[in-house]
């Protein structure tokens, strides 16, 4: 069988810039479908740039490039037809809380609504699913009226996540989804994720070594735009990791 | 374990100086407006009446009343901005939203500013080369539509740069979670982007009605007539606007400086009346937006 049908995400010799700043330095892999991937790696690594560069956000910011490839099944994203439908197919969730100025039942609607969906009655179970999912039905239910913005950073936080998966995506990036959780509805919705699986591809930015550990098949170590290591969960923390720096790394003794 | 040390006391001497000269200097910046207006309003509130407000004015001016040139301000600022807020706005939504920094950016970027620094009688010699003779309106005359046009000129830029600072405080994140999830730039524009920058967009434009309403320089050589009645005072305001007109601003210049035989308060009460329309508009725009806000979203 062809590589390029088992393949979710096929990444080949990506190079990205913010001018003239390289922030890969050619890096290539590829994520399966239907499983949880990690990415970990210090601050400055291209962690949310790659998360970028695979649903062509990248763009937006001024002077910024890329090359090599990128293929979201089978499909390069730089000749997409659709980058609307290419960004509809990944589910992003930014690091810091975004509830966009709307109601919360908007806010989880807007994606659909942006679809062309109307159907009142189909939102109205949409937006409970997706909320559902996202561990915040509860606290929301009886307010879905007031302002999305209003939400505290956690709820927000999951807020963002309900309006990612509400484009039913097939594929959902979280970069650093739980920074501004606590511990205990991060398990919730680490829970969540573990039967998302079934459904989606996911891509985990963490700098969480132990929410990678616990949740993800496969880690990626990147460092500096390079990738350092990248192997199955048992390998990457296990006690003999390919390279010296991954080992260091997820025991925390690096430097 | 608290006490002051000398440097601790020192700084909070210099701290409280610091604050009363700065509260000083903002407390300045209040005078002139009350002396100016209290002045004027002073010498000029006894001429004013219903017939000095409804009446048109006779005698060259001398006697009567200024409602010919009350209408014809508000014709020329109603044009001017019909034509200037629609273009500025949507000019300014392709700047922020759309245009990427290229040539053609940067020359439309370097052409508000420049216009903006224009000087307004510049603005009217354009205005009549540009609109009184080659776009010849009214057979080679002033005209309101020349005035209003060559206004909506002048206030173009300004519009623009309003707007431009209105939607760029509306955050960056709220755009980019708007295209991550598959929206297009206009569904975000549309649906995040204007709901939240639409009072300061208003409140611009609505800035710029004084400032028309204020101009002499331009509208005297493109559309202002130094005596021209109405066409019709039947229908509250018809009047054609190929024709020339009067305003209350050229008007005051005239009764100050050229007429004969005009009561002393006069030009005061001109003066009161242009300064009470801007004020009320100000003070309209104020209040919408105190309305708008009160509705902000984060």
């Amino acid at each position: 069988m062809p590589v390029a049908q088992t393949m979710k995400i096929e990444v080949e010799d990506l190079r990205t810039f913010y001018g003239a700043k390289e922030v890969h330095h050619g890096i290539s892999f590829h994520i399966e479908p239907n499983e949880i991937f990690a990415i970990i790696g210090p601050a400055q690594s291209g962690k949310t740039t790659l998360l970028r560069a695979i649903n062509r956000t990248l763009e937006f910011t001024p002077g910024s490039r890329m090359t090599g490839t990128i293929r979201v099944d089978g499909e390069d994203v730089k000749k997409t037809r659709s980058v609307y439908e290419l960004r509809r197919k990944i589910g992003m969730v930014a690091p810091l809380p975004v509830g966009l100025p709307l109601s919360i039942y908007d806010n989880v609607a807007f994606a659909p609504r942006a679809a062309g969906i109307t159907d009142r009655r189909f939102l109205d179970g949409h937006v409970e699913k997706c909320l559902r999912q996202a561990a915040l039905w509860d606290e929301v239910k009886d307010r879905l009226d007031s302002l999305g913005t209003k939400l505290s950073g956690g709820q927000q936080q999951r807020l963002t996540i309900a309006r990612a998966l509400s484009h039913q995506p097939e594929i959902l990036c979280l970069d650093e989804f739980s920074i501004a959780i606590d511990p205990v509805t991060t398990m919730r919705i680490e829970d969540v994720l573990k039967e998302l699986k079934r459904e989606m591809t996911i891509i985990l930015v963490t700098n969480l070594v132990q929410q990678a550990r616990r949740l993800a098949a496969r880690t990626m170590f990147l460092w500096n735009g390079e990738i350092i290591e990248l192997d199955s969960n048992e390998v990457m923390f296990g006690d003999t990791p390919k390279d010296r720096r991954t080992y260091d790394y997820v025991n925390g003794i690096f430097g | 374990m608290f006490t002051e040390t000398p440097f601790i006391r020192r700084k909070r001497r210099a701290e409280r100086i610091a604050q009363c000269f700065f509260a000083g200097m903002a407390a300045a910046m209040v005078i002139p407006l009350f002396l100016i207006i209290g002045y004027i309003v002073i010498k000029g509130a006894p001429a004013i009446s219903w017939e000095f407000l409804t009446e048109n004015p006779r005698s060259g001016g001398a006697k009567g009343g200024i409602w010919a040139a009350i209408v014809g301000t508000f014709y020329i600022v109603f044009f001017s901005l019909a034509v200037s807020a629609p273009i500025g706005v949507l000019a300014a939504v392709y700047l922020s939203e759309y245009a990427r920094e290229n040539w053609f950016t940067r020359m439309v970027h370097l052409a508000v500013v420049n216009l903006a620094g224009v000087p307004s009688i510049v603005h009217g010699l354009f205005g009549v080369g540009a609109f009184v003779y080659f776009a010849n309106f009214n057979d080679g005359k002033k005209s309101i539509i020349a005035a209003a046009l060559t206004l909506a000129v002048m206030t173009l830029p300004v519009i623009i740069t309003s707007t431009k600072e209105a939607l760029a405080a509306v955050p960056r994140q709220f755009r980019e979670a708007c295209w991550n999830v598959g929206a297009t730039r206009w569904q975000t524009i549309w649906r995040i982007v204007l709901p939240n920058s639409i009072s300061g967009i208003l409140t611009g434009v609505i800035l710029q009605v004084s400032r028309t309403a204020g101009e002499t320089a331009p509208v005297m050589l493109t559309g202002v007539a130094t005596y021209k009645l109405l066409e019709s005072t039947g229908l509250f305001l018809y009047h054609p606007i190929r024709d020339q007109c009067m305003a209350l601003s050229m008007h005051l210049y005239y009764i100050a400086t050229q007429a004969n035989n005009v009561p002393a308060a006069t030009p005061y009460a001109i003066a009161t009346v242009l300064v009470g329309v801007v004020l009320v508009v100000n003070a309209a725009a104020i209040v919408f937006r105190i309305y708008l806000r009160s509705r902000k979203k984060w």
